[in-house]
């Protein structure tokens, strides 16, 4: 019982920790890619520190689910901490199907959000939530079809078995399915994240913003748990893709002891999916938006290629 | 996009290194240490274009790019006035945008600094006089600090930049 609790404070630490030092890398590098010297990799927690620190201005046409949605944000990110199999297989919170529960506490959070980019009435913030929610519909399925491919293989729904199984018998992992789900899942993590090439998190320029958008009208305590939320999100995505399909090292690990060694190869697997992130992010451009759902309805035929690929191969 | 990487790759770092900035980077350190002090090494500006004739945009636009890459020193420039710790407010105030910048600023949470940049910024400049022109941004909201000049250079925005913070405390 101790044991199980050590384990679930540590996996709310790292992801709520760590999150912010992930973005603060990720931007560095992009910094060195395109020739800057860049920010500090630890730049984002003193962004953080400096929001909690300032004062809080509200529009006065909001109502309580634009004071409520940072919270929201935070929690379901945190709750999902507990889902994920972060660095041992098996997460406090592991049961058959909880990858529907995971997909469903990320909806919740978009969600929110999207209510609250509408709740102040600005024009951009209404724009940035109808793109998101176009997004969110076609992203959403095809991360589940694409970890039931995996589920399938594995013969389980349960996401800390599909990572045992695959980490004890990497065989299973040589199969077209596998690539097919994995690219399926990368595209969509790009999506549901924000990132290049469907959304542009370091753009200033408003109608091309969709993230940024609904998260425009929020200042201080309330900006600083939004950010930290959606750095939580890209840490649990980026989390989710290194161990669902590369396995090896968080498989086999169980229980307290494990977890420095846990950490060490996450860190690890992180560290190769920023580098990649990045340079992939200075090297697309944007995708206009209309084409956008093109690039999401490739996904989601990858993930059904690769269901496919199971049943057949 | 491989080459575009491969050129990336071989180009490396093009931000000037202190020696050869020696001005240039000495008044970076100094914001930075100054920045510390005052925000916690986060500094989130707000650009706000009060009817300039778009030399000053030019010139702010160039902290951003590799050569002074504004962002090492923690400095930040953001999509929104509630993101913001600071504002640097260009041109003379045009008649049309004087409402406008006083609700920007009523939007910026506090603490907060007003910057006026460039001549035209701190009395009207070219344009004192117009019938068009409501005066200097001094004349519509309380400034913190002036950077003269027409249009002044980056690295005297960064200059400015370090005033203004070290004379709020």
């Amino acid at each position: 019982m101790i044991a199980a609790i050590a384990v679930a404070v540590a996996q709310v630490i790292v992801v709520g920790a760590g999150a912010p030092l992930l973005v603060g890398v990720l931007r560095t590098l992009k910094a060195r890619l395109v020739g800057r010297r860049g920010p500090s990799p630890w730049q984002p927690y003193a962004d953080l520190r400096k929001l909690l620190a300032k004062e809080v201005v509200v529009s006065t046409t909001t109502s309580w689910i634009f004071r409520a949605t940072p919270y929201v944000l935070a929690a379901t990110m945190l709750v999902a901490s507990l889902i994920v199999p972060v660095f041992l297989a098996r997460p406090p919170l592991a049961f058959p199907g909880d990858v529907i529960l995971l997909m469903y506490l990320f909806l919740l959070g978009t969600f929110f959000l999207a209510l609250a980019g509408l709740d102040a009435g600005s024009a951009f913030g209404g724009m940035g939530s109808s793109r998101e929610v176009a997004v969110a519909a076609l992203a959403e399925p095809t991360i589940i079809v694409a970890v039931f491919a995996l589920a399938m293989r594995a013969e389980t729904i349960d996401l800390a078995r599909v990572v045992e199984r695959f980490s004890r018998e990497p065989l299973l992992a040589a199969n077209p399915a596998h690539l097919l789900a994995f690219a399926a899942f990368f595209i969509v993590m790009l999506a549901e994240t924000g990132r290049l090439p469907v959304d542009n998190p370091a753009t200033h320029l408003e109608l091309t913003m969709i993230h940024e958008a609904m998260v425009l009208e929020y200042s201080g305590r309330y900006l600083a748990l939004v950010e930290w939320a959606s750095a939580m999100k890209l840490c649990l995505f980026m989390t989710l893709l290194a161990n669902l399909f590369f396995p090896w090292g968080a498989g086999g690990l169980t229980g307290p002891a494990a977890i420095p060694l846990g950490v060490l190869v996450l860190a690890g697997k992180l560290v190769l999916l920023v580098i990649a992130l990045a340079v992939l992010e200075t090297t697309v451009a944007k995708l206009r938006l209309f084409r956008v759902p093109e690039l999401l309805a490739g996904s989601f035929a990858l993930a059904i290629l690769s269901v496919m690929a199971v049943v057949l191969v | 996009m491989l080459r575009q990487l491969w050129t990336a790759l071989r180009t490396g770092i093009v931000t000037e290194p202190p020696a050869r900035v020696s001005d240039l980077e000495r008044v970076g350190e100094r914001l930075a240490a100054e920045i510390t002090r005052a925000f916690g090494r986060s500094l989130h500006i707000r650009q706000v274009d009060a009817g300039s004739p778009n030399c000053c945009e030019i010139e702010i636009s160039g902290l951003t790019g590799p050569h002074y890459d504004l962002e090492r020193f923690g400095l930040h420039f953001v999509a929104s006035p509630r993101h913001a710790d600071c504002l640097l407010v260009t041109g003379p105030v045009t008649r049309n945008m004087a409402e406008p910048l006083r609700r920007t600023w009523e939007a910026t949470p506090d603490p907060k600094l007003v910057i006026a940049v460039g001549d035209c910024g701190r009395d009207g400049g070219l344009f004192r006089g117009s019938y068009a022109v409501a005066g200097g941004v001094a004349d519509v909201i309380p400034v913190d600090a002036v950077i003269p000049g027409c249009p002044p250079s980056p690295a005297a925005l960064l200059a400015g930049l370090l005033d203004a913070i070290r004379r709020r405390r």
